[in-house]
């Protein structure tokens, strides 16, 4: 990784009206990760994107991509991403060959033509399509139109791909594609900042994760620092009271039957209890999966109670 | 960027469609024309109808003069308020910026787009009525046609009026299109935007017949596209083209300057 982040954004703000849709936000994003934005939706998450690639002009703040400012320098900063922003858009009665072809065309770095032809050809086979396909776009499904998207993003060998909600519309065989085929162009060197709200989707292909809630960046992390073991047991037992006496400080959590202790060795816990005549239903160490994680950074922040309210009680 | 748009264009059904039914009009006319013998007296319909049966060859000028005050502008307006609002409704428009392309080139290709398609639309009418003239209406008389007043213009001069003719016509939808582009910056439904356009020239046409509005009648859109009858005239009457001129010139900046302020600063958050 190199020390200059790939997108760098500094209290990056957006309100529409009275509405903070996005509220001060620090992404760091390094080059070769594969950056897992997640928020439930309407937190903010397109906005954001539509902000980095200068489609969307923050009310303030500044966002940084490829070292350079945008929406200042989209101009040199837009032809390395590739991007697939809320769903494909396409001529329905074009081909998705012609699709390609005349985007590409009219940015400001086109190919020659015999090139841009071979490239449509790799992208389409790259994507899962046929690119013999001479079909309208109003006759593919969803998912092809999706691959279609995610076919023009990948036109010009992008050093940044930012991808929004990439796997929409696709099914469980296509999902996998498109994650293998992503994690082989992050294996070759291109950076993905992938926003989703698909929690699954980010744990399995993510290096780092930002999460979003109502328009605040609530964790920033890297996947493996979240996930690292908690050094936590937990234990079923239905003698839960006496362990809890017997184990003292260790217990850190108790409800019902179920404990979380403090503990390195978990056979050895289990040893230490069973000795004392304490029953074990299960016991095994602690693991935090991301969706707990995600769902105590967004919890960090309850939505304050508005004045309206107090007065309508 | 233009070329893109002219492709797109030309692999757009529509374009056809709408070219068609720019010929469809005036052909009805010929024919009509053609088998009743019955033509519009002198003064009355639309110019130069009333001449055209004994003298075929000023078809193309009354088939322009069918078309322009409705079917023309009605087919730019069309165009126009697909321009911005037709990408943001494909989805396609934050693709192309992302692309990148700069914005104000988006809309100048867009406008350069419009105004071919009516360079196009005004050649087609004026070649098919041509032919269409010579075939089924009367042919020019061997001494030449007869200006406006009384004169006799030899081809060669019917021929560069004619030109010039059409070019004015082009000049008149400048304005038609700036205002269709402008409007469809601002909405994001391309039949809003054409609507809206329409809109306005209704409008204009309305406070035209209209004496009280007699101060605004230099300044509307509408008020001197018929103006290129003047240049039939011996001498030619230059008075109301040049007008006419500087009025669309006015709305093409006007308007122009309006798309684009409003468009480089707007959120493209479909």
């Amino acid at each position: 990784m190199s020390e200059q982040p790939v997108i760098r954004t500094r209290a990056l703000t957006k309100r529409y009206g009275e509405l903070r849709a996005v509220d001060a936000v620090d992404l760091e994003v390094g080059e070769g990760d594969v950056y897992g934005f997640l928020g439930a939706n309407g937190s903010g998450k397109t906005t954001t994107v539509r902000m980095l690639l200068g489609l969307v002009l923050p009310t303030s703040g500044e966002a940084q991509v490829l070292g350079e400012p945008m929406p200042e320098a989209r101009a040199s900063v837009l032809p390395q991403v590739g991007a697939l922003v809320e769903g494909p858009g396409a001529y329905d009665h074009l081909s998705g060959r012609l699709n390609l072809s005349l985007l590409d065309a009219a940015g400001p770095d086109a190919l020659p033509r015999a090139q841009r032809r071979s490239r449509i050809d790799e992208v389409l086979e790259q994507v899962g399509l046929d690119p013999g396909d001479r079909r309208p776009v109003r006759a593919y499904s969803l998912g092809m139109r999706q691959r279609l998207g995610l076919g023009a993003a990948l036109m010009r060998r992008p050093r940044l791909l930012v991808l929004d909600e990439p796997t929409n519309g696709l099914d469980p065989q296509g999902i996998s594609e498109i994650r293998t085929l992503l994690l082989a162009l992050n294996a070759g060197g291109t950076t993905i900042f992938l926003s989703s709200h698909l929690l699954a989707e980010i744990e399995q292909m993510c290096t780092t994760v930002g999460v979003l809630d109502r328009g605040r960046l609530v964790l920033q992390e890297r996947l493996d620092t979240l996930l690292r073991p908690t050094g936590l047991v937990e234990v079923h037992s239905p003698d839960a009271r006496t362990a809890t006496m017997l184990l003292g400080d260790a217990v850190v959590e108790a409800a019902g039957e179920r404990l979380l202790v403090r503990a390195d060795d978990a056979a050895g816990l289990n040893r230490h209890l069973v000795s004392a005549g304490v029953r074990v239903a299960r016991l095994g160490p602690y693991e935090r999966d991301l969706e707990q994680v995600v769902l105590d950074a967004s919890s960090v922040a309850p939505p304050t109670p508005s004045s309206r309210v107090e007065v309508l009680t | 960027m233009i070329r893109v748009e002219l492709v797109k264009l030309v692999l757009r059904p529509r374009t056809w469609v709408i070219l068609g039914m720019l010929v469809a009009l005036p052909t009805l006319v010929a024919i009509l024309l053609a088998v009743t013998d019955i033509a519009p007296g002198p003064g009355e319909g639309p110019p130069f109808l009333s001449a055209v049966l004994s003298d075929g060859t000023l078809f193309p000028l009354a088939a322009l003069g069918v078309v322009l005050p409705l079917f023309l502008p009605i087919a730019v307006a069309v165009l126009g308020g697909d321009a911005v609002a037709g990408e943001v409704q494909s989805g396609t428009l934050r693709y192309l910026l992302a692309r990148p392309v700069g914005r104000l080139r988006l809309l100048v290709a867009k406008l350069v787009t419009v105004v071919a398609f009516v360079v196009i639309a005004v050649l087609v009418v004026a070649v098919v009525a041509y032919v269409e003239g010579r075939l089924l209406l009367g042919t020019a008389p061997a001494a030449g046609t007869v200006s406006l007043s009384g004169s006799t213009l030899t081809p060669a001069q019917l021929a560069w009026r004619t030109a010039l003719a059409l070019a004015y016509m082009v000049v008149c939808m400048l304005g038609v299109a700036a205002v269709a582009l402008f409007l469809s910056t601002v909405s994001s439904s391309a039949i809003g935007a054409a609507l809206g356009t329409v809109g306005v020239l209704i409008g204009s046409t309305v406070l035209l017949g209209l004496d009280a509005a007699q101060a605004l009648h230099p300044f509307l859109p509408t008020r001197y596209w018929l103006a290129f009858v003047d240049l039939f005239r011996d001498p030619v009457l230059w008075d109301d083209v040049v007008r006419g001129t500087l009025v669309q010139l006015g709305y093409l900046v006007v308007f122009g300057l309006a798309a684009w302020a409003n468009f480089s600063t707007s959120d493209v958050d479909d």
